[in-house]
């Protein structure tokens, strides 16, 4: 469990001033043209050695996506990218850097921004949060004031801007070449890769996209040094992370807490525990919609971190935890999502939108019942069928909570099938001879 | 067509993009052009005329505009009521309750469906996917402003 003296948000509830006066009295733009002074390669260095790996959901080492930015400049600019689109369901941790924390986070932009050679800087704020756009856009406003922000900023010789854009509600401008596209003026539908956005990014430039969590903690392992955070955690999973609770417990909320520590300690002290008790347990999903689900028997030993929710074939993913008792519908709550998905797809590429429509159907029929056995295993052949065979992740995403409810749950769901099948004499369902052409639904 | 105060605030966002990437300013046009479609009418909505006229001053396709303005769903492409009540009804907003939020909502403003808009102009009621509040879930948002619902504790049996 996290100390007090080893959190990094330490204003994480707003119960303190989120200005200006606020955030430096937390020591936030303490000497930061000294942390730049250190020199690009320092700070890189300082990052890869901390182990942060990104906090967005696919935890890829953040100090090395730095790195893959040019050294030189070829004349094109370079630039910055905040991806504070947050729209997984269930997550809901960077709103809280930005309402209550947002002078953390311009500083940490300064800083990544100068390690990366980038004199501007873009965060993409979902839609939605338009107090919280408004509270980050009035710390702007200080920094510009006070010269943190501009020519010089913040007298470490570094001229640096740092934008708000707003998303308009769509999720899969979370995906990162999508905000890109947003970003230009477009519709969010992602690109393919390569070209990474390292080398051909915002507007045709070397860009780095990093989640608002990512970013924000940087100033803090800048100045408590790579040492400190890596010793949090366990080994390959370092440092803190924010969390958030949701669903049948008693205190929903969000948090920071250390990697690596156990599920049913997480739910039992900050979600005040399971509604009804322990026992009452039914599944977690543990990071965000698009990981599978846990039953009850994981959640008992599993620790929260990327390797261990991986060797148990879900993942930490934003590590916003949807917590469901013996009271959910568990089939109608997966079913759920598969109409999330469906709705969120940009419909690029068929088998995502195609396939997403097909699984919500499916799904649908799941839920009352109404469907054969083996439409099961058709269901979740399909599912293989879209995952992986998409440009970017939302076919997965789609794919996975479908592919956990049928591994830990099969049995709930033919039981509803016969159940269906007792009270109505059948599915009702016309079975079409192999061969004929049907059309589409 | 556009207000002063719009004028105003279109001046701030051409100057956050590179003269020559005014396309990015599209987003936040429409917002602008919907906001004072609010003011003016009391409908938050993007007319026709409006995106053409975004897309003269941005120097982009018609089509650009029309595209982004139906991609996202934040844009209304078609009057609103006053008030937009808008529930998000995914999983973690469903598992603390959402749907007798919804039956309230439709209750107080004799909506029967989504999409749909009250007789007295007032109310439009629209299904939403997660607002990423899930914390403080279920949540309601009006027009821009997202609120937490508290639930009246259920009757113990």
């Amino acid at each position: 469990m996290l100390e007090d003296k080893n959190r990094i948000f330490t204003n994480l509830y707003g119960q303190d001033d989120w200005r200006l006066a606020g955030a430096r009295r937390r020591g936030d733009w303490n000497d930061t043209a000294a942390i730049i002074a250190r020199g690009r390669d320092a700070i890189i260095a300082e990052m890869k050695a901390s182990g942060l790996r990104g906090r967005g959901g696919a935890g890829f080492p953040t100090g090395l996506k730095w790195s893959f930015m040019p050294k030189g400049s070829d004349g094109r600019p370079h630039y910055l990218v905040i991806n504070g689109d947050e729209s997984e369901p269930g997550t809901c941790k960077d709103r809280e850097v930005l309402r209550h924390e947002p002078h953390k986070l311009i500083e940490s932009a300064l800083i990544a921004s100068f390690a990366m050679g980038a004199h501007a800087s873009y965060i993409y704020i979902r839609g939605e949060f338009y107090r919280e756009a408004e509270h980050l856009q009035a710390a702007i406003d200080e920094a510009y004031e006070a010269g943190l922000l501009g020519p010089n900023a913040a007298g470490s010789g570094w001229d640096f801007d740092f934008r708000i854009h707003r998303g308009a509600g769509a999720y899969i401008c979370g995906e990162e070449t999508a905000l890109l596209e947003s970003l230009e003026g477009k519709k969010g539908q992602p690109r393919m890769k390569p070209p990474f956005p390292a080398g051909v990014g915002l507007y045709g430039c070397p860009t780095t996209v990093n989640n608002v969590e990512s970013i924000a903690v940087a100033s803090t392992i800048m100045r408590r040094g790579a040492a400190w955070f890596a010793g949090l955690g366990r080994q390959n999973n370092a440092g803190t992370k924010l969390m958030a609770i949701s669903g049948h417990v008693n205190t929903p909320c969000v948090f920071e807490e250390e990697l690596g520590v156990p599920l049913k300690d997480i739910i039992e002290k900050h979600g005040g525990g399971v509604r009804g008790g322990w026992d009452n347990l039914l599944a977690v999903i543990p990071g965000g919609c698009s990981v599978p689900l846990l039953p009850k028997s994981i959640c008992e030993t599993v620790l929260m971190d990327y390797d261990s929710l991986r060797a148990e074939r879900s993942g930490l993913g934003t590590a916003c935890m949807i917590v469901m008792d013996k009271s959910t519908d568990i089939i109608k709550a997966i079913a759920r999502f598969s109409r999330f998905f469906k709705h969120e797809s940009c419909g690029q590429c068929t088998p995502c939108r195609e396939g997403t429509g097909w699984m919500m159907r499916i799904m649908d029929r799941m839920v009352e019942g109404r469907a054969d056995i083996e439409e099961i295993d058709l269901l979740e052949q399909v599912t293989r069928q879209v995952e992986g065979h998409t440009i970017c992740a939302l076919g997965d995403a789609a794919a996975w909570p479908i592919q956990g409810l049928i591994r830990h749950f099969r049995p709930e769901m033919e039981a509803r099938i016969q159940q269906y099948k007792a009270s109505h004499g059948g599915t009702g369902l016309i079975a079409v001879p192999a061969g004929v052409p049907v059309a589409a639904e | 067509m556009f207000d002063t105060d719009s004028e105003a605030e279109i001046s701030i966002v051409l100057g956050k993009y590179p003269a020559e990437r005014k396309a990015s300013a599209v987003m936040p046009l429409l917002y602008i052009a919907q906001r004072q479609m609010g003011r003016q009418t009391g409908s938050a909505w993007v007319p026709l005329p409006a995106m053409d006229e975004i897309a003269r001053r941005l120097e982009m396709a018609a089509i650009r505009v029309y595209e982004v303005a139906s991609f996202y769903t934040m844009y209304n492409t078609r009057p609103v009521g006053r008030y937009h009540l808008q529930v998000c009804t995914t999983t973690p907003c469903w598992l603390r309750g959402s749907d007798d939020v919804v039956s309230a909502c439709q209750k107080a403003t004799g909506i029967s469906q989504f999409g749909q808009t009250s007789e007295d102009g007032l109310f439009t009621l629209t299904e939403v996917e997660c607002l990423g509040a899930c914390a403080n879930a279920p949540i309601l948002q009006v027009d821009d402003d997202s609120t937490k619902i508290w639930m009246a504790p259920a009757p113990k049996n």
